[in-house]
């Protein structure tokens, strides 16, 4: 036998410091006393505790000989639709400024429960971003305005709107300040007001703007359409993680990236970014420039294009990554042709302008003329003149617009409001930090309730539908207007005259069809006015000079932090960082180094006159000379549940050449004092650990599909073989359903999207930042995450062993990365179901590994045994202690327990919970093919991870179905891609991922030299 | 209000009477044998696919007029019987009164045919003080069906098996029931019988003992001994006071003790035999037992959704817009409906959250009927719960009951499989899988 190197799970073991020690040899943490800090005279030691509990059981038994008496309260007038106990699906939009998604919306005896993807849309394609998955809560958020408001006072909406006719009719100029708005009724709606009152503007501005795109090209954002893209240049655009329309980006980015033994091409992206962010993560070729370089890079591709000077090919490609990069995507982007495709997430109009002109110069096929999208339309010179002149308008309407956040004058517009002689109007749905302000609260409906339409993409329009009656005294903001500017047509009618020009023929069947499906065809939104062009073109913005550049970036979960008040979205793990709850500086490693500050230590960042304390996060691939902070934090007035979590970067952000600046020069200094950061992953590398995950490079794969993933092999006397012939347990036979799982690495993008879905079915609930801090927090799904690290086993002669592990821990400086879906893998030989003393967890005849929570005793044996680390336990009642009140508040009223699902159980204390494949579902599926007297069919019951992937990137289904997809899957990539985790350990899980490929000349995962170096030894060995 | 059948705690200072009452309550269990006829859930769902294939055979063949037996007791005798004028019309010699496709377009949407200005419709509609029948969405083949079916029960009403009820299936139940009573009354008459010859023997024994005695005392030849035996008196005291006695009923008192406190802490949220007091006196011996309504026309959603679903007032009015209107149980329900407040029900089948039932798998699936769970539901004029709904009740079900597999194309292979594996052994719903944790804890 080999003897098997010892591996350190951190630079701490290593050191083997005391405080390590302390904690190596629990799984969970330090336990700790629950709610209270223990002062000896209020713990309950454990005799009384004995005590208690017998005097407890005898009073039991006494009690419960009088059951409480519950209820039965049917309907007084049942509708005709909705059935106890079957789940009615309602197509609808969700639009909140941000991200597009087209929706199905799951409610249960007429309460919205869960959102899905709506596959019959062609833009989104089924696909569901995490903000979206997460929005449901928004619904029942307890910090929503309940009434109109005059002065923060409840009032009545007829009071309201009669004091408001007047004071409208006689303020001279008003104003309406939104975000982006992509429904043409709506927009209607503002118009016939405007007509009423006269002198009324409409301004639109975006949190996170894109008005120099705009600007560049005649005020639309360009269709794009990267599956036509076969080389994608992106120069800091954060395309499938927070840019634009990141869902329908990943859908279409994601066909090029499937390869298969019989398709063996890939799309080429490279990447240029400061921060490291998602869209980087999964580039084939990734540069780490600094903000200002951004715009020469441009010009020189620019030049290369355009002009046909080509840069030059560095002599070193591995120590210049930033002009290897460049001179690859020069000469790829001219190979390409109109394949090839530039975006650029720059917000400054020549950098922008640069890049129109690349991409026509190209005629590139990526992107479509005739359908440009309208998601961003906000216009940051018209926005900074409001402000600036706020003084010379009478009236001014927030329509859910949070200038006083997320503007970076938002100081400006506050002292405008606090002059009582302008009136102000807020339609937000809580008194936010701009609400807040307001004269008037008259907050609109939740989109839930509401009625709406919306036209994403030129051509393509969808509608919102209300699906549950409104649960507070509040209008739709729309009907609002309409009131205001005395047209009594309820929304709902007004959008149907408005609609009545496209569809067509018989109207009202063209209308059922569109409110069915949620999407149609068409176009009702007047082409958006183009904004100032930029001067021409520019030349590169000079380099700064001195000092630290920032980056200000948006993050997956909340993005511009409209949405902040969403615990999911606070504890989903940053897809790079692993950070949850709050934001931070990521600072390269170098700068980190050399200035002396550790993780977590917090520093003070100062730009543009502004400053913020924020506590420091090592970044690998985080541009040199460079730091990044993360927008959307930082709320006042947002809710219990995001008010002061991290600091406002907003203010840091600067008004340069007609738009939003989001980089700066900024000065950073150390304040000695510390703030922990809660990341669910501290542990950066695999370390040339094969059995956890297998990447190989395109090129790899196209000379033999066969030897891009590697096997283990066990020793036995007969030589090496696989470790399943090896076993001391027998194996299942399954005659009905085998469940199973597919998780394509190469399609997984790392959205996290799966790991709200999978909150949001199975109730789990949310244990806020110093329980993450604690290891405990209660995903059943994480997404890991990998970097690359420079060194490799082929170092150990050189560097001896011990040293080479050190290095091995450290990721690159640009480190390639690689996610991994990680679930409980339902294990055909599980590990978990041998140790558990009382049975509650067991293996099914369908293959799945099951959890019984009311048989579990809290041993964690389970948890121990696991080789994935996937078992959760619930230290606390997390519905009703009150530590958790803040961040799982939902679980605590009334309001918020009905987004749980009412099929599956809120665990209680002291068990251990964990993925259970959405056994609800699979149940369900069954008995729906059962009542129908056949065989379920394919597609039919879906985990709701793999529901929610924008990517397809995990397929679930039955093996027993040779036609399945997973079963197809299994059957192709066997010996090919398909790979299980840990498959030395022979626990066969149900769960095959399929091997990364990268188009890139190598893969800096492992060490190929020290490969072949290795099956030579093994040979021997054996 | 709520009164459990749970035997009471007091009951440990009669244990030696409770050896007695104990035994006899688990004879009287027993006893109670659930009738299985009467009221037939399960027969509207398995009737549709019958339906269409009567269709293709033609009316009037047994398979048709199954169909639309099953058919008719679920949509239509809430309101009709075939020879009884009922809340609608008698239908005996509909097919003669009208032709077909005018009955399949009355039946699918009635108002619409009144709206058209049809003389017959318009005419039916005001002779039946202007009450809308309601619309159904049954298919062509099935309404045909369910005309097969009237048709061939027409006169049915003299048939002496069913005298004074529309359907033959009653007359079934009150047969049974009858049965089930006359044997019965055999037994009690043996009982009797056999404890009157036990009293009239030992009676006898007594007097013969008595005159032997007289007999001897009468004799004057007897020695002292003999006097002695002949005069000795039973010491009931030294008996009371003696070791065995005090050990044999010490030792009783103390099982039945012991039993009684196990019985009663298992019983512990237990509620077998709850039976509470509702805010209105709804009756399902009424509709479901006398007039036969089927349970699913209120029960809506026991065919198809995890709960049954508690009739919605709605529901009621159906009915009793026109029946019983003055009545001041039916009075609650206008009143609920004036003040727009539902009626709170309480609850008698109390599952925990952690377990979880869905009703479709058992009725549509299964094909159990109400009444296995349920009880004589048919018979209960305040229903109260029946089954014990503990786990084991559970399991023990699932482990004894084959798989309803006949026609499901689900189970077609599992089956083929399981008779390849062990033939013989029936094919249960565990051996399926049905007792493993995560089908009913997740």
């Amino acid at each position: 036998m080999q003897e098997s190197p010892k591996y350190w799970k951190g630079i701490e073991e290593l050191e083997n410091s005391p405080e390590f020690l302390h904690n190596a040899l629990s799984e969970f943490g330090i336990p700790m006393k629950e709610s209270r800090p223990s002062t000896d005279d209020t713990v309950a030691p454990r005799r009384d505790f004995l005590k208690l509990m017998g005097f407890g059981l005898a009073a039991a038994t006494l009690a419960s000989c009088e059951a409480p008496v519950r209820k039965a309260i049917p309907y007084l007038n049942k509708p005709e639709e909705v059935d106890p106990g079957i789940a009615n699906f309602y197509a609808s939009t969700y639009f909140t400024g941000q991200d597009y998604n087209s929706v199905l919306v799951k409610t249960r005896e007429g309460r919205p429960i869960k959102l899905e993807g709506n596959p019959e849309s062609p833009v989104t394609r089924g696909g569901l971003s995490a903000r979206a998955q997460a929005s449901v809560l928004s619904l029942y958020d307890g910090a929503r305005l309940q009434s109109f408001a005059i002065n923060g006072k409840p009032a009545d909406k007829e009071k309201v709107d009669q004091e408001l006719r007047g004071r409208l009719a006689s303020a001279g100029r008003i104003a309406i300040v939104s975000h982006t708005i992509i429904s043409p009724s709506t927009k209607r709606a503002i118009a016939d007001f405007a007509g009423r009152f006269g002198n009324v503007e409409h301004v639109m501005y975006d949190a996170n703007s894109v008005s120099a795109l705009l600007r560049a090209n005649g005020g639309v954002v360009p269709g794009y359409d990267f599956s036509k893209a076969s080389v994608i240049v992106s120069l800091g655009a954060d395309f499938l993680g927070t840019w634009i329309s990141p869902v329908e980006y990943a859908a279409q980015y994601v066909v090029n990236r499937k390869v298969s033994s019989d398709k063996r091409s890939m799309s080429r992206h490279i990447q240029f970014e400061t921060n490291m962010s998602l869209t980087g993560s999964n580039a084939d070729i990734r540069a780490a420039v600094k903000p200002s370089q951004i715009g020469t890079i441009a010009q020189q591709l620019h030049a290369a294009i355009v002009g046909g000077s080509m840069p030059a090919k560095p002599a070193d490609p591995k120590k210049d990554i930033m002009a290897n990069a460049l001179y690859m995507a020069a000469s790829e982007l001219k190979a390409a042709g109109n394949g090839g495709l530039v975006v650029s997430g720059s917000n400054d109009a020549n950098v922008q302008a640069l890049v129109a002109a690349i991409n026509a110069a190209l005629g590139t096929a990526a992107i479509n003329p005739a359908a440009p999208s309208y998601v961003r339309q906000g216009d940051d010179q018209r926005m900074a003149n409001l402000v600036n002149g706020i003084g010379s308008y009478g009236a001014v309407i927030f329509y859910h617009a949070n200038p006083v956040y997320d503007h970076p004058m938002g100081d400006k517009v506050a002292a405008a409001l606090a002059n009582k002689g302008l009136l102000s109007i807020s339609f937000n749905h809580t008194a936010d930090e701009t609400g807040s302000l307001c004269q008037y609260q008259c907050p609109d409906h939740h989109w839930m309730e509401s009625w709406n339409d919306y036209e994403p993409k030129r051509g393509f329009l969808s509608l919102a539908q209300p699906v549950i009656t409104p649960l507070f005294k509040t209008r739709q903001a729309q009907e609002s207007l309409l009131t205001w500017a005395g047209n009594p047509t309820s929304y709902y009618n007004y959008l149907r005259n408005n609609w009545r020009g496209i569809l067509g023929g018989n109207f009202q069947a063209g209308w059922d069809k569109a409110v069915h499906d949620g999407v149609a065809t068409g176009t009702l939104l007047p082409a958006p006015a183009a904004q100032l062009a930029p001067a021409g073109q520019a030349t590169a913005p000079a380099a700064k000079s001195g000092g630290v550049e920032l980056a200000i970036y948006e993050k997956v979960a909340l993005g511009s932090g409209a949405e902040a008040n969403n615990p999911w979205l606070q504890e989903l793990p940053d897809p790079v960082s692993k950070a949850t709850w709050g934001n931070y500086v990521t600072v390269p490693r170098a700068m980190a180094k050399e200035k002396g500050w550790e993780q977590g230590d917090v520093v003070k960042v100062t730009a543009n006159g502004k400053s913020l304390e924020l506590p420091v996060l090592i970044q690998p691939g985080q541009a040199q000379g460079t730091i990044g902070i993360a927008l959307g934090y930082g709320r006042t007035k947002a809710g219990m549940v995001a008010d002061k979590v991290g600091a406002n970067a907003y203010p840091l952000v600067s008004l340069a050449d007609n738009a939003l600046n989001y980089t700066a020069t900024a000065t950073v200094e150390a304040t000695g004092s510390r703030e922990p950061l809660a990341q669910t992953q501290t542990h950066h590398t695999i370390m040339d650990r094969k059995p956890v995950v297998q990447v190989a490079t395109l090129e790899q794969y196209i000379k033999n599909p066969k030897e891009v993933t590697e096997y283990d092999k066990i020793a036995t006397p007969d030589g090496l073989e696989k470790p399943s012939k090896v076993s001391l347990w027998q194996d299942y036979e399954y005659k009905n359903h085998h469940w199973a799982m597919a998780i394509d690495l190469n399609s997984c993008i790392g959205c996290g999207s799966c790991v709200v879905g999978c909150q949001v079915e199975n109730n789990v609930p949310v244990v806020g930042k110093q329980e993450v801090i604690n290891r405990r927090e209660m995903h059943w799904l994480r997404i890991d995450r990998y970097y690359s690290s420079d060194t490799h086993k082929d170092s150990f002669e050189d560097k001896g062993k011990l040293s080479t592990y050190a290095l091995m821990e450290d990721p690159s400086d640009n480190p390639q990365v690689i996610f991994q879906p990680m679930l409980c893998q339902h294990c055909n030989h599980a590990p978990c179901e041998t140790v558990c003393p009382v049975l509650a967890t067991t293996h099914s005849t369908e293959g799945l590994n099951q959890m019984t929570y009311n048989r579990c005793v809290g041993t964690r044996y389970c948890a121990n045994n696991c080789p994935y680390k996937v078992r959760r336990f619930n230290w606390f009642s997390y519905y009703s202690n009150e530590k958790f009140e803040t961040v799982n508040g939902h679980m605590f009223t009334d309001l918020g327990r009905m987004v749980l699902n009412p099929d599956v159980m809120v665990r209680a204390r002291g068990v251990i919970e964990k993925c259970s494949f959405c056994v609800q579902r699979i149940q369900l599926g069954k008995l729906e093919a059962k009542k129908q007297k056949r065989r379920p069919v394919d597609g039919e019951v879906v985990t709701a991870c793999a529901q929610s992937c924008p990517t397809q990137a995990i397929v679930f289904g039955d093996l027993k179905d040779p036609n399945s997809r997973v079963a197809q899957i299994w059957r192709r990539e066997d010996g090919e891609r398909g790979f299980k985790v840990l498959d030395a350990v022979n626990t066969q899980p149900n769960i095959t991922y399929l091997t990364k490929i990268r188009n890139s000349a190598t893969s800096e995962f492992f060490a190929p030299e020290v490969e072949k170096a290795e099956k030579k030894a093994e040979a021997h060995n054996a | 209000m709520s009164s459990y059948r749970l035997r009471p705690f007091s009951h440990w200072l009669l244990a030696l009477f409770l050896t007695f009452t104990a035994v006899g309550q688990v004879a009287a269990q027993d006893a109670a044998t659930v009738s299985k006829e009467g009221v037939t859930p399960g027969a509207t769902a398995a009737a549709a696919p019958a339906a269409a294939a009567g269709s293709a055979a033609g009316a009037g063949d047994a398979a048709a007029i199954a169909a639309g037996d099953a058919l008719f007791k679920g949509n239509c005798a809430q309101c009709h019987a075939v020879n009884d004028v009922v809340v609608g019309p008698a239908l005996a010699g509909i097919d003669k009164r009208r032709p077909l496709p005018w009955i399949i377009k009355w039946v699918k949407n009635s108002s619409k045919v009144v709206a058209s200005g049809d003389e017959y419709a318009v005419k039916l509609f005001n002779q039946y003080q202007k009450q809308q029948m309601p619309s159904f969405a049954l298919s062509d083949a099935e309404i045909t069906s369910i005309v097969a079916y009237v048709k061939s029960q027409e006169g049915a009403a003299k048939t002496p098996t069913a005298q004074g009820q529309p359907t033959a299936d009653s007359g079934q139940t009150a047969a049974a029931g009858d049965d089930a009573a006359g044997s019965g009354k055999y037994v009690n008459v043996v009982l009797i019988v056999l404890i009157v010859v036990l009293i009239v023997l030992v009676v006898t024994l007594v007097i013969i003992a008595n005159i032997m005695k007289d007999v001897l005392r009468g004799r004057k030849d007897l020695d002292g001994r003999d006097v002695e035996i002949l005069e000795q008196k039973t010491d009931w005291m030294g008996v009371l006071k003696s070791g065995w006695f005090k050990g044999v009923v010490g030792t009783l008192f103390v099982l039945v003790v012991l039993y009684e406190s196990i019985q009663g802490i298992m019983a512990v949220g237990l509620s077998q035999g709850y039976q509470p007091a509702q805010p209105i006196a709804f009756s399902h011996k009424l509709h479901a037992g006398e007039h036969q309504i089927n349970c699913a026309y209120c029960h809506t959603s026991v065919y198809k959704s995890k709960s049954a679903n508690i009739p919605s007032a709605n529901i009621c009015m159906n009915c009793h817009s026109q029946i019983k209107t003055t009545s001041p149980e039916i009075k609650k329900i206008y009143r609920a409906i004036q003040r727009q407040q539902p009626i709170q029900w309480v609850r008698i089948h109390n599952l925990p959250d952690l377990a979880y039932f869905n009703h479709s798998q058992h009725t549509q699936v299964g094909g159990i009927e109400c009444q296995t769970c349920h009880g004589p539901i048919q018979n209960m004029d305040v229903v109260y719960q029946y089954s014990a709904l503990t786990m084991g009740w559970c399991i023990n079900c699932h482990r004894e009951t084959p798989l309803n597999t006949k026609g499901n194309g689900y189970y077609d292979n599992l089956v083929k499989l399981h008779n390849e594996a062990n033939a013989g052994a029936p094919f249960t719903v565990s051996s399926n899988g049905g007792t493993e944790c995560s089908k009913c804890h997740y």
